[in-house]
């Protein structure tokens, strides 16, 4: 296969499988064939769901629907996959505008509501899988509620303690049924332990590896 | 008997998941309940009885994200 030429390059010179092939080249084989049919809904654009979502385009997936409705704030930038050209610009409108710039040939559906325990299911309901990627843990209680009673067959993938620093091993997925949660589920995010890059990344690193397998093989090997 | 969170409980006869939250001093309202690994929703704390021998897990979130 001809290497494409990457001086100057132009996405619009090359074919749509060309780009493909060359890009997911990497992954392992027979995967990306899988993911690219795949959709994978995101609860949240912060520290968790931006990074999750970033890892998910570079995996494969093309189609993701998520739900947030904050604007990007200087205080986010510690940690989520944003950039400080685009404070004030809503988190779902500038994590799109990054995904595009990655793969300009997924699919994102950016869902600027609130999410309630009223309108969960209906917006996510066309996902294979759900993510939780809330900050308050009120929120992922109501979310994973709200999933479970409504669609006790699909899976959803949540994230319970993950501030501070250090302590990465402690970090690990837990599998209850359909359930998974990703964290140390002692850690939470107070005054006194803070959020910081790596920890919540390697939260949100062990939920996107969760989806993936999950998407790829329909369960979770530990 | 049963394990919560890989502990062993005393069962007894009609024991509902509230009860048991009480009995674990569970009293956070962020907490998920799966009993066998079948989530029990939070209207059914009341209603749902755990059999003995059941496997309960009782998850508590936390923020941060």
């Amino acid at each position: 296969m001809n290497k494409i030429d990457i001086t100057g390059f132009n996405i619009s010179n090359i074919s749509q499988a060309e780009f493909e092939a060359e890009f997911y080249k990497r992954n392992p084989p027979g995967a990306f064939d899988i993911l690219k049919k795949k959709t994978a809904a995101i609860a949240g654009a912060g520290g968790l769901g931006s990074n999750i979502a970033a890892m998910l385009v570079r995996s494969g997936v093309y189609n993701l629907i998520i739900a947030d409705y904050d604007s990007v704030e200087l205080s986010n930038l510690n940690r989520q996959q944003f950039f400080y050209n685009q404070l004030g610009v809503l988190k779902i409108d500038a994590l799109k505008e990054n995904l595009l710039k990655i793969n300009p040939f997924i699919t994102v559906t950016a869902v600027p509501v609130k999410i309630t325990e009223n309108n969960a299911a209906l917006i996510f309901s066309k996902a294979d899988i759900l993510i939780e990627a809330f900050d308050r843990a009120e929120m992922k209680a109501m979310l994973i509620q709200a999933w479970c009673a409504a669609f006790p067959q699909k899976y959803i993938v949540a994230a319970s303690g993950l501030a501070g620093i250090g302590r990465g091993s402690l970090i690990k997925s837990s599998v209850y049924g359909k359930l998974i949660i990703c964290g140390d589920q002692i850690s939470e995010a107070d005054e006194k332990n803070g959020l910081i890059a790596p920890r919540v990344m390697i939260t949100a690193a062990l939920q996107a590896n969760c989806a993936v397998e999950l998407l790829l093989s329909g369960g979770i090997k530990i | 008997m049963i394990e919560v969170n890989e502990n062993k409980i005393a069962w007894h006869e009609n024991m509902s998941v509230s009860e048991l939250l009480k009995i674990c001093k569970y009293s956070f309202p962020l907490i998920i309940v799966k009993v066998n690994g079948e989530f029990v929703a939070r209207p059914e704390y009341e209603t749902h009885l755990i059999a003995d021998g059941s496997n309960v897990s009782v998850i508590h979130l936390m923020s941060g994200g």
